[in-house]
């Protein structure tokens, strides 16, 4: 508002100015000049002036405005502009068949609750805004000569800020002093993409030398820069000085408002974009509204609604024409002529009347209905929100639903795409394994750790669940001490024995260093590596001590120490220390959209925002160790090219050594190591980099600072060496590596290290030069490098290569040159940096690669195993190889090893579409008789749900192919190229078909845009819901285009979780949001919406059949009133009740039985047909309650109200007896709302029936409903005409639930179950709806003691070799799979049986850890009591990720401990229930037979 | 909101856990199937059954006798007289006879009955105007637009009552004479009072009242409805009570029935003296109607109903037969479930096994 103000202040000031405005416009940039330069008191304006200021304004009214503008927004829907058309056609005499005023009540109320409702909504934006705007900060006054508070809503473009630490950013400020020592500001983002490490933000590079404090009044620099845009990771522009000099800014000179000054005492800068045209500001974008699928399907019924409304009223109108006709030109005394004494010809009367009809009859087109709806989605989402199972300790946040108007959707989703890193996995990345020159490190000790990790964790999570969560709150304060002992503990013993939980908690206590948790950090060394670490580092140290040139040392040596510095330096991890908390300064900052409606309301409400974090964290200052302080220099100086080239030879003449060195006594050195130990804290953009400087970091190889020029590490025996960092080139996904260019302290060479994908850097790598032995040993390394990489991938770790260049000085000044002059111009800069980078990055060597593990989340194969029994199609796409991807696949229990993996790789368009054809066939082939095949045959009659979805996917196909789809067993792989060729306009039927008969579909290597085109496709074309998932800022397309977009508020920013409709903190929290809301939602919806229609066609019927007896004259006997308000007042409440908490099926069956889900895939609640079969109740209904009062009272001389009341009543009482036929469950709500609407009643009509004799004209039901109430036939009408009106659809209802019951009814049977029976049902259930999917006879064991892993390791070359086979070529890869042995699943050796059978202990007295600590077996349980919390144990440990493949290396001492596998691919889900003690019985009987 | 509470301490937004909202509010969850409902189906057909019995035997205690006399007796005349509107002013009288058969107990109620009118029309229903018949002076003199066309008479005066329905009051009178098998002649006393709502006659309709006029002084300015013979205040001039707006006849007239074929109260049975102590005797009677009201027009039919009443009104067999058919129907449909329960019911809950 003020700004508007303040716009037409300037616009009516002079016209040159708006002229030279416009020209600003027109212009491309900004130009900022410092405002304090132009004194406003000499008449000078400042050229600023045109640029938003930074009052933010984020109402949508003002006092005046409202109305109109309210109105004008509300008039946009449909609905609205019907019923005010309606209310107004009241007002013309000759049709109006209310008292007009009273007409309009329903639609003003409508509209007046939507309008308080959104007046309320931007009040509280009002105010927010207020307090916002009056937040203080520091501003340069030009009278006072120093920095004085201003109100942020005060500070204007060109402003001179000054920022204390921890104080929020009022706008989008440009850095152009700090008080750190390295000019360097930290800010923390989290309000804006919800990262929250640290970033460096960096001074103007021309500001960087001024070591004094800034001067506001020296500066006389012009900025030049972008026009404001949304895109908070750029920003270019540059500053000119007054010497004409130009320097270019970049993102990292920007603060953006909103955030939040970290570690830093003071910065200055100038204000660049303000108020609205903040980046913060401009990425403030409302909740989306999305139209569901049912919303859709209601719509038609709507239409239909109107028709059937049009052609009730066509029908009276006719009627109403005849019976006029009928008394010809002599009118009887009762037809009222005109009011003007004119008689209408019974054409025109016929026509008024249509007009008439449509005003009674409105009620037919539910006033309310969209309102109601928004309340019930309202209290839905609440509901979602508060479920305490979709809640992250970990993280404390919840599930958050940010789109609000598709609930709904949740239950009749079909085909789920689902990213894998960071959704299916934790995206916490566990350094593994390295090759280092081509040496293969396995650490096999951190494999056990890490395996010791998990097993603690189920152990402690059992203390937990028992105990509550109490002692864990208590823990937490005195935990961070002990922390820290317990690391330095387990780096000296290399065995500590932390816990996953432990690491929980931790990382609940740390939440900023995100990637930190123990589990993460103590990396236990391979010995052999390690000594040949130390090894290196003391000969160089020998050598640097005898000034032997370094290069003199053996190459293997050197790669494996630079192998390590690579580790440390090539990376933007920042290094904190603990000790020094992050104070968060608790200000509400208002970065998240105005409260756009009240739906955004209840979202704000709840606390759900995922970013803001706990303020017990802690971080720190940076760790500098740079003291020396530069001379302060008045003068601004900048690097050019030249000058950092001359200063590039004088600087380094020779060597620098002891320039560099950092000569400490080796003692101390010693002390601050420990010291240090347990106060490092890396803060990573990504959790890999934390997890690669964390493996460093256990080499004695760590980092312990990095400035914006360099990087501080410690090696031991050379202790601290400072990197001088010339260059970062930054990851991004199209080169997909990084580089580092460095000058390396010992060598004095400058050398660039690089670290990215292997497939990248492979192609990079320098070609051996064969000639020599070094050559040929490299070759070889890269040839036994490429080998381990491919074992990595197998083992479904993601790998990294890690190479090196040496630069001569005059390659480098070469490359700078151009570097330099790519990095200040302005136009196109991203693309002459990104083939800046290309030319640096050739001709690599190769120095090694790292294997890191990123482990499966908790319970995703259970989650995956549930909603593919629920019948959703999940299809994972990802980036990631395709080994490491088929082997997460196998590990989330995606593809079943007993499936037949179709892998699909092809080179060239004519390939793929050759590879189609022939899948095709395959599967035509194979499965087009397979109906006879037993296992098929068990898999329909069983419970027929499966076949239901079967059917249904083939009756929605709408693909030209005629063969029947039908969900086969197979799985299907296909990579990125090969998906761009399946992609092609030509081959996407082919490929959709190949897709929709295979299970499960995995699609690696695939670009964002492959995703949302796959996602694009399998919608359009199939005509199925789709959900996407994902975390990443490269599933934000595929999210957005999905039906349901969900997002994993994880550690990837925040990207996902804007783009999403739903956020959640875990995949596995999907099972419950699909499953038991998703499934609530709709049926509550799906059935408030057909009562909904129901309701209102048996009301309005009445007075259609009315006509009939008045000569189709448009009276009603229902009292005006009571057909106004009959929707809105007297029947609205037991609906919403109803429409919020009715559970059709109780949440823990729903969970059992994911079957249940089909119900809403297939829209059974709500299929076309039952919208006219409750028509048709309707009309039953209405006649039923209109003709038994009529005959009741026929031929005596009750007047019509007094007719017209009862029959209100019966319709009112009867429309309750409805839902509550419908209703599912009766709580006290159900009970009191249904109570409440009839005393309503009643209480309504004898107040307005005792009010006013005369008031309510025409109608005049005076003292009515109180005569009634004494009258014995009004209540023998209320007994009968319910019962019989009601009858045929309760003795349908009866017949249904007992001769054949729907899926959901006999899950509500279920429900009524005592629980013991349920159990023994549901695991009797659950194995015979398991055994045709399996096609395995239920119980079957062996035995089999463990090897140890060497027979593993022939297993994983075999795999290897056998994948780098199948990659080349179009190869049709159609093995059988089923004694394929997945290296990936629970346990290497014996994959293929572990994901089938659950491990058991044999000997009753083993303890539940069987699998991973038999060694620890020294508990004992009783088995009777404790056996079956022993299986569940086990159960919950079979799903276990990856890394307990190394577990298979215990002992051999194992074979005490007989290990007895079972069956357990269904039985997993009931993981949270006792098991079932005839099953372990049964269970038991199979382990005596093999024993 | 800025009030919204996040609880401090690593776990502040842990939803509550309340069964509100947990969604786990103790719930009865009946399930509709065979079995459980049969027994209320049962009971329901019981109920039913014993209420249906209970009223037939009620409705056949009362007795009713309805004449139609439009143009029986010597009422064809006056039919053929009425036809013609010119005749309209004339008087037409005539006599219709009929026979009592078994004496009528207790209070008799005597009703006009009118078929084929249209009291109902929604525009017919809206031309009057309650303002006025309450007796507010305002609208005396200037009746609502909703009276539109009866609203002013030619000369532009306002009408009083106005409005269609006041205008098309039925206008028939009638005495009913009982002739005794001894020759004994005697004229049924009606009660004429009393035959409206209570909260009718003293609530809404008031005569206007200005100072000490006389209601014809009251009157005055206003005219009498087109079809009426005489203004509103000449209804019964000797009693003050009964003239007016609060007459009786006219009340019940205003009270707009709920369909085309309807009888209003005439009278009832004024049961003070011999022999109508206890009702009507049987025996032959007749009925002499001062008839004016045309019915030709609308294919009307006029006529008497002399009926007794019980608790829940008239002689109507529906009720009791709705009961009894409504019984009848869940007896069946309860048969029909018991029989699917027994042979499919039973294993219902193994189903999902």
């Amino acid at each position: 508002m003020a700004r508007q103000r303040g716009d037409a202040g300037t616009n009516a000031a002079s016209k040159a100015r708006r002229q030279r405005k416009k020209k600003a416009k027109e212009n491309k940039t900004r130009t900022v000049h410092a405002s304090i330069r132009h004194d406003p008191s000499k008449g000078e304006e400042s050229p600023n002036r045109h640029y938003a200021n930074n009052k933010i304004k984020t109402t949508k009214y003002t006092v005046l405005s409202f109305l109109p503008k309210n109105l004008f927004e509300q008039f946009h829907r449909f609905a609205n502009v019907y019923f005010v058309f309606i209310a107004l056609l009241n007002f013309v005499p000759v049709v109006n068949a209310f008292q007009p005023e009273l007409a309009l009540a329903p639609v003003v109320f409508i509209l007046s609750v939507t309008a308080i409702k959104d007046l309320w909504e931007d009040y509280r934006r009002h105010r927010s805004d207020k307090e916002i705007n009056h937040m203080d900060c520091l501003v340069y006054g030009r009278a006072e000569g120093r920095y004085v508070e201003k109100y942020w809503k005060e500070v204007r473009v060109g402003d001179f800020i000054k920022l204390r630490c921890n104080e929020i950013l009022p706008a989008d400020v440009l850095l152009l002093s700090s008080s750190d020592p390295d000019r360097l500001c930290h800010i923390e983002t989290a309000t804006l993409d919800g990262e929250t490490n640290l970033k460096q933000r960096q001074v103007v590079r021309s500001f960087f030398e001024l070591d004094c404090d800034f001067d506001p009044l020296k500066y006389n620099s012009v900025i030049e820069c972008e026009k404001p845009n949304n895109d908070l990771n750029r920003f270019r522009g540059y500053i000119i000085h007054r010497s004409g000099r130009r320097d270019a800014l970049y993102k990292e000179n920007l603060l953006l408002r909103g955030c939040t000054i970290r570690n830093t005492e003071e910065a200055v800068g100038i204000v660049i974009y303000a108020g609205h045209e903040t980046k913060a500001m401009l990425n403030n974008n409302g909740p989306r509204y999305k139209r569901s699928k049912l919303e859709r399907q209601m719509n038609v019924d709507v239409f239909w609604c109107v028709i059937i409304l049009l052609v009730m009223c066509l029908f009276a109108a006719v009627g109403h024409g005849l019976w006029m006709f009928q008394y010809g030109d002599k009118r009887p005394v009762f037809d009222v002529l005109g009011p003007d004494g004119t008689d209408l010809s019974p054409i025109m009367s016929a026509i008024y009347l249509f007009l008439t009809m449509i005003i009674v009859f409105q009620v037919l087109i539910p006033i309310s209905l969209f309102v109601s709806i928004e309340i019930v989605k309202i209290c839905q989402v609440y509901f979602i929100h508060q479920d305490m199972d979709l809640y992250d300790e970990e993280t404390d946040s919840h599930l958050q639903c940010r789109a609000l108007n598709i609930t709904e959707d949740l239950g009749q989703m079909q085909y789920i795409f689902s990213d894998k890193t960071g959704t299916l996995t934790e995206n916490k990345m566990v350094f593994r394994r390295c090759t280092v020159t081509g040496v293969e490190y396995s650490h096999d000790a951190n494999a056990r750790r890490l395996a010791m990790y998990q097993e603690i964790d189920s152990e402690e999570e059992e203390c937990t669940s028992h105990g509550g969560t109490l002692p864990r709150r208590d823990s937490v304060t005195s935990h961070q001490s002990a922390r820290v002992v317990l690391r330095s503990q387990s780096t000296k013993s290399h065995r500590r024995t932390g816990s996953r939980a432990e690491a929980k908690r931790a990382s609940i206590l740390s939440k900023h260093t995100a990637f930190s948790s123990p589990m993460e950090k103590d990396i236990t060394p391979d010995p052999q590596l390690l000594d040949k670490v130390n090894e290196c580092s003391s000969q160089m140290d020998f050598m640097r001590f005898h000034s032997q040139p370094m290069s003199q040392l053996p190459s293997d040596l050197s790669d494996t120490i630079d192998f390590f510095i690579a580790l440390t330096i090539c990376n933007t991890v920042v290094v904190s220390s603990p000790n020094q908390p992050r104070q968060k300064v608790r200000m509400r900052f208002e970065l998240k959209s105005p409260v756009k409606t009240i739906e955004d309301f209840i979202k704000r409400f709840t606390p759900s925002r995922l970013t803001s974090g706990s303020n017990n964290s802690s971080s720190s200052s940076l760790i500098t160790n740079r003291s020396s302080n530069k001379g302060c220099s008045s003068l601004l100086s900048s690097p050019s090219a030249e000058s950092t080239l001359t200063k590039l030879d004088e600087e380094h003449p020779s060597g620098g050594l002891d320039h560099t060195f950092s000569p400490v006594p080796l003692c101390y050195d010693a002390k601050a190591l420990t010291l240090e130990e347990g106060e490092l804290r890396y803060e990573a953009e990504s959790p890999d980099e934390a997890a690669l400087v964390y493996a460093a970091k256990a080499y004695k190889c760590s980092l312990v600072g990095r400035l914006p020029d360099q990087v501080t590490v410690e090696l031991p025996h050379l202790g601290k060496l400072n990197f001088e960092l010339l260059h970062t080139l930054g990851f991004d996904s199209t080169r997909k590596r990084m580089s580092v260019v460095v000058r390396h302290p010992l060598t004095d060479q400058i050398t660039v290290y690089t670290k990215g994908a292997d497939s990248v850097i492979m192609d990079l790598i320098k070609p051996p030069d064969t000639g020599n032995s070094k050559g040929k040993r490299q070759k070889k390394n890269v040839y036994r490098t490429q080998n381990y990489l491919n074992q990595y991938a197998a083992d479904g770790l993601r790998t990294l290569c890690i190479a090196k260049k040496i630069l001569t000085k005059e390659e480098y000044a070469c490359w700078l040159q151009r570097h330099l002059q790519a990095e200040t111009s302005i136009q196109g800069r991203e693309q002459l940096l990104f083939e800046s980078a290309l030319r640096l990055e050739t001709n690599l060597q190769l120095l090694g690669a790292t294997g890191i593990e990123d482990r499966l989340q908790d319970g995703v194969p259970e989650t995956i195993a549930s909603l593919r029994k629920a019948g959703l199609q999940i299809w994972v796409l990802t980036g990631d190889k395709q080994e490491t991807a088929v082997n997460i696949a196998y590990a989330c229990k995606l593809l079943d090893p007993e499936e037949e993996i179709l892998t699909l790789n092809a080179d060239s368009q004519e390939a793929c579409a050759l590879l189609l054809e022939e899948s095709l066939h395959y599967i035509q082939a194979k499965f087009l008789c397979s109906s006879t095949e037993p296992a098929t045959k068990a898999l329909h009659t069983n419970l027929a749900l499966f076949d239901i979805y079967s059917s249904s996917s083939s009756s929605s196909s709408s693909s030209s192919h005629t063969t029947p789809f039908t969900v086969h067993r197979l799985g299907l792989v296909i990579d990125g190229r090969t998906l761009a060729y399946a992609l092609d306009k030509s081959l996407e039927d082919k490929f959709l078909a190949v897709a929709r008969s295979c299970r499960s579909v995995l699609c690696c290597r695939s670009t964002p845009l492959q995703k949302s085109m796959v996602v694009k496709l399998v919608r359009n074309k199939l005509k199925v819901m789709t959900l996407a998932i994902g975390d990443g800022a490269n599933d934000v397309s595929m999210i957005q285009v999905a039906d349901v977009g969900v997002g994993i508020s994880g550690q990837e920013g925040m990207q996902a979780v804007m783009a999403s409709d739903f956020a959640l903190p875990r995949f596995r929290y999907l099972h419950k949001l699909l499953l038991v809301h998703g499934h609530w939602c709709y049926s509550r919806l799906a059935n408030m919406i057909l009562y909904f229609f129901y309701k209102n066609a048996m009301f309005v019927a009445l007075i259609f059949w009315y006509q009939f007896y008045c000569g189709f004259s448009g009276s009603a006997m229902i009292d005006q009133w009571y057909l106004i308000f009959f929707n809105l007042m007297f029947s609205a409440f037991p609906q919403l009740i109803t429409g919020t908490l009715d559970k059709d099926v109780s949440a823990e069956t729903l969970q059992h039985l994911p079957q249940l889900y089909v119900n809403g895939q297939n829209s059974e609640e709500y299929k076309p047909y039952m919208f006219w079969m409750n028509m048709i109740d309707a009309f039953y209904q209405s006649l039923i309650c209109f003709f038994i009062p009529y005959f009741a009272y026929a031929d005596s001389d009750v007047d019509l109200f007094t007719w017209g009341t009862p029959i209100t009543t019966l319709a009112l009482i009867t429309i309750l007896l409805h839902l509550g036929i419908e209703t599912k469950t009766w709580t006290w709500m159900n009970w009191l709302s249904i109570g409440f609407s009839v005393a309503l009643f009643f209480t309504v009509a004898l107040c307005y029936n005792a009010s006013c004799p005369t008031c309510y004209s025409p109608s005049n039901p005076y003292w009515t409903m109180q005569r009634l109430l004494q009258d014995p036939v009004f209540y023998l009408l209320c007994v009968v005409t319910p019962f019989s009106a009601l009858l045929p659809r309760y003795f349908y209802r009866a017949c249904q639930g007992t001769l054949f019951p729907s899926p959901v009814q006999v899950g509500r049977q279920f429900d009524k179950l005592p629980a013991e029976t349920r159990r023994n049902i549901l695991s009797l259930s659950r194995v015979k709806v398991g055994s045709p999917l399996s096609a395995r006879p239920p119980f079957l064991s062996l035995t089999k003691p463990f090897t140890n892993d060497c027979n593993k390791k022939d297993q994983r070359s075999f795999q290897g070799s056998k994948t780098t086979q199948t990659k080349h070529g179009p190869v049709l890869q159609t093995e059988e799979e089923t004694g394929r042995q997945s290296p990936t699943g629970t346990t290497v050796g014996e994959q293929g049986f572990l994901d089938r059978y659950t491990l058991v202990p044999t000997e009753t007295d083993t303890l539940p850890y069987t699998k991973d600590a038999a060694p620890l077996s020294t508990e004992q349980h009783s088995p009777p009591t404790k056996g079956s919390e022993c299986l569940r144990k086990t159960l919950e440990l079979s799903s276990w990720n990856p890394s307990d493949s190394v577990q298979l290396s215990l002992p051999p001492d194992t074979d005490s401990h007989c290990v007895k596998y079972m069956r357990n691919s269904e039985e997993k889900l009931g993981s949270d229930h006792a098991f079932h003690q005839a099953h372990r019985t049964k269970a038991e009987d199979s382990l005596h037979t093999t024993l | 909101m800025g009030k919204a509470k996040v609880k401090p301490g690593p776990l502040g937004r842990r939803p509550d856990n309340s069964a509100f909202k947990q969604q786990r509010l103790p719930a009865w969850s009946p399930m509709l199937t065979a079995n459980s409902v049969l027994p209320f189906f049962y009971v329901m057909a019981v109920i039913c059954m014993v209420l249906g019995v209970w009223l037939l035997l009620t409705v056949q205690s009362t007795q009713e006798i309805k004449v139609d006399y439009t143009d029986a007796g010597t009422c064809n005349v006056c039919l053929e007289m009425r036809k013609n509107v010119s005749n309209a002013a004339k008087s037409c009288s005539c006599t219709v006879r009929f026979e009592i058969q078994k004496a009528f107990k207790g209070d008799v109620f005597f009703y006009y009955g009118l078929r084929n009118f249209h009291q109902n029309l929604r525009r017919y229903m809206d031309s009057r105007d309650d303002g006025q018949l309450v007796g507010k002076k305002a609208n005396l003199k200037n009746p609502s637009s909703y009276c539109e066309p009866f609203s002013k008479d030619p000369s532009g005066l306002p009408v009083a009552p106005c409005g269609a329905v006041a205008n098309s009051m039925f206008n028939d009178s009638f005495s009913l004479t009982y002739h005794g098998s001894s020759g004994l002649t005697a004229a049924v006393p009606l009660l004429r009072r009393g035959i409206t709502w209570y909260t009718d006659k003293n609530i809404k309709f008031h005569n206007p009242k200005i100072d000490n006029l006389t209601l014809p002084q009251v009157f005055e300015g206003t005219a009498k409805p087109l079809y009426w013979q005489r203004p509103v205040y000449q209804f019964e001039p000797l009693d003050p009570n009964n003239n007016g707006f609060i007459n009786d006849d006219l009340i019940v007239w205003m009270r707009e029935a709920a369909f085309p074929n309807f009888k209003k109260l005439y009278g009832i049975l004024n049961r003070t003296n011999k022999p109508f102590k206890n009702g009507l005797p049987a025996g032959n009677y007749s009925v002499e109607i001062s008839y004016n009201f045309p019915v030709q027009y609308f294919q009307g039919r006029k006529g008497v109903v002399l009926t007794t009443l019980t608790w829940f009104g008239g002689q109507n067999y529906f009720l009791p037969i709705a009961y009894l058919v409504t019984s009848g129907l869940i007896l069946l449909v309860a048969v029909v479930l018991t029989v699917v329960w027994w042979k499919f019911g039973k294993n219902g809950n193994n189903m999902q096994e």
